[in-house]
């Protein structure tokens, strides 16, 4: 079996799983959200259970839009509180969290070996640490509530092996637009999606986050990567229960996969999903006169602190274009307080551009830098669907943080390995 | 179960953003999210959808987010049933778990044209184009999901499952 397999086989209780098979599996943590969750809340009242099945399993965390951008947010945010308070649910309120994604594995919430569900398709992003992360709808995620069980269908696998060494200013994020590209929108539906390969064992966490955080826009179930030193690493003074033991899976070496796919990245260019799909996928020196109107620095996919050091290297003691918004949204608190204590948030801020408190912000067109019709914005984040920023004729163009960095500064789409720093 | 209607066509990858764009999300009432049903790319679809359609699309329908709206947009507005090529499983799922019926078939959308009429046997897995006058047999949904469909969705489901245990 492959890690994927061996996960669900435990989580079920069985020895052995097959793609196709049906399986009742327990649930490890179920994280719910400001917009999925009151939805998830209203549904588990009307169940007629008083309790859910384990309070210290079910994350509550408000990072969509958060601080309120209205009063129907408002409303939304005080029912999850309500219903943390009742149920003695841990939940990240304004000011403590932050994404998501983000949040759960830097607060020692995602283990290797474990079953998280999350009311968000980017749950895969847990893939990262060796666990199964998969994104549930809001009915789903109360009935998770109520009983701690799911049912999930094995999937089938893919294995992307990834060797070589990245080029000056080439990131996990131009890997992951390339592979989409490759695969496509819906490459890989149903399937989980393994990474491995040395350029995968070299990186680390922040990076693995990015890759496995995109297995969903090919439609995957999840994104997996074996546990390993660095996930050790990570979770070392995170998790809460060091007693606790958590198993390292690994896939045999027999494991069958439906496809496996060989990418070398040494001679990878810098990528970038154009609008309005993200699987539209173009080597960033091929699009260079695009000119931008905001560009976006921020969410899941990269709000990380690498991610924001890359960007400040490319911005220290440059000015970004007049015309272009740029917007710094760190993922975190934590993520925040790093970039302070390490000056990131002077240099973006010396040189124009606006830095927000940890929220999803305009990843998802809820609050904080929409789009106006015909705006262009070049986003670090992962969706670039027709309206997912504001306007329905305004474009989005996904890139990573080296290209949206080098791209404010020039007003124009422009590979980041022209700049001069 | 079986439902009958005319047919709304779609193209591949209609994402969720689409289906109910993301300023919508803080709308609660399925109602209010029915009239943005489409609104991504169709505003005049809540129109539509009133008299009881069935959507067609082609591949990875519902691609995209998590939002269980997108799904509860397009039922509260008339939609009686989505069929398409292929569907992205966290929609899939989430259509299940509202009661919405569903049925994967792929080639759907190169045998129906708008307006098709449409019967859709959910219990044996058997679509009808009726305007054409063709019949198509498609795997069956496993009898644990029909019956979630049957009871109206997975709430209703647990529901019944938990007082007939008590
Ligand atoms: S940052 Fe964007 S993709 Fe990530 S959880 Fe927030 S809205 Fe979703």
């Amino acid at each position: 079996m492959n890690i994927t397999e061996k996960i669900l086989a435990k989580s079920a209780g069985v020895k052995n799983v097959y793609p196709g098979d049906i399986i009742d599996s327990n649930v490890d943590i179920l994280m719910i959200h400001d917009l999925t969750g009151p939805l998830a809340v209203k549904s588990f009242e009307k169940i007629g259970i008083k309790k859910v099945w384990n309070n210290q399993k079910i994350i509550v965390v408000l990072d969509h839009q958060i601080p309120a951008e209205s009063i129907k947010a408002a409303e939304l945010h005080k029912t999850m509180r309500n219903f943390a308070k009742k149920q003695k649910l841990k939940i990240y309120d304004v000011g403590k969290g932050g994404i998501c994604h983000q949040v759960l594995p830097e607060k020692g919430h995602v283990l290797p070996g474990e079953i998280i569900l999350g009311a968000d398709s980017h749950t895969c992003t847990y893939g990262a640490f060796g666990a199964f992360g998969t994104g549930i709808g809001s009915t789903e995620a109360a009935a998770v509530m109520a009983t701690g069980k799911i049912w999930l269908k094995v999937p089938e696998s893919i294995k992307i092996n990834v060797n070589g060494e990245f080029k000056k200013f080439v990131t996990p994020k131009d890997l992951i637009l390339f592979t989409i590209g490759k695969l496509g929108a819906g490459g890989a539906i149903y399937k989980s999606i393994e990474f491995s390969g040395s350029t995968i064992s070299t990186m680390g966490m922040s990076g693995r986050m990015t890759v496995c955080n995109m297995a969903v826009e090919m439609g995957a179930k999840n994104g997996i990567i074996e546990p390993d030193k660095t996930t050790k690493r990570f979770l070392e003074g995170r998790i809460k229960q060091p007693e606790k033991a958590f198993e390292l899976f690994r896939s045999d070496s027999d494991s069958i996969y439906k496809q496996t796919v060989d990418i070398n990245v040494t001679d990878l260019e810098p990528q970038i999903a154009c609008s309005p799909s993200v699987d539209n996928i173009k080597v960033v020196s091929e699009v260079n006169n695009i000119q931008i109107d905001q560009a976006f620095i921020g969410s899941c996919t990269n709000g990380r602190i690498e991610d924001l050091r890359l960007a400040a290297k490319i911005l220290k003691g440059k000015k970004v274009k007049d015309n272009v918004r740029t917007l710094v949204i760190p993922a975190s608190q934590e993520v925040y307080l790093q970039a302070l204590k390490e000056g990131l948030v002077e240099t973006f801020t010396d040189s124009g551009a606006l830095v927000c408190g940890a929220t999803c912000g305009p990843c998802l067109g809820g609050h904080i830098g929409l789009l106006a019709k015909d705006e262009v914005c070049v986003s670090t984040s992962n969706r670039n669907f027709i309206g997912r920023m504001g306007s329905k004729e305004a474009k989005v163009y996904l890139a990573s943080p080296a290209t949206v960095a080098a791209s404010a500064i020039a007003g124009r789409i422009i590979d980041p390995q022209k700049v001069e720093i | 179960m079986k439902i009958n209607g005319k047919a709304v066509k779609f193209g591949n990858n209609i994402d969720t953003d689409v289906i109910l764009p993301g300023k919508y999300l803080v709308l609660f009432e399925p109602k209010e999210l029915a009239k943005h049903a489409m609104d991504g790319i169709d505003p005049q679809f809540p129109e539509k959808a009133k008299k009881g359609i069935i959507v067609v699309g082609g591949k990875n329908f519902g691609c995209g987010s998590s939002r269980e709206q997108a799904p509860i947009a397009l039922k509260y507005s008339g939609v009686k049933c989505v069929i398409a090529d292929s569907f992205a499983r966290i929609f899939f799922r989430n259509a299940i778990n509202i009661g919405l019926p569903l049925m994967e078939c792929e080639g759907i959308s190169k045998i129906v044209d708008n307006n098709d009429d449409l019967t859709i046997d959910i219990n044996h897995g058997k679509i009808s184009n009726n305007t054409k006058d063709k019949n198509l047999q498609v795997n069956k949904l496993p009898p644990f999901i029909i019956e979630i469909l049957n009871d109206g969705g997975l709430i209703e489901n647990l529901r019944r499952r938990i007082n007939k245990n008590e």
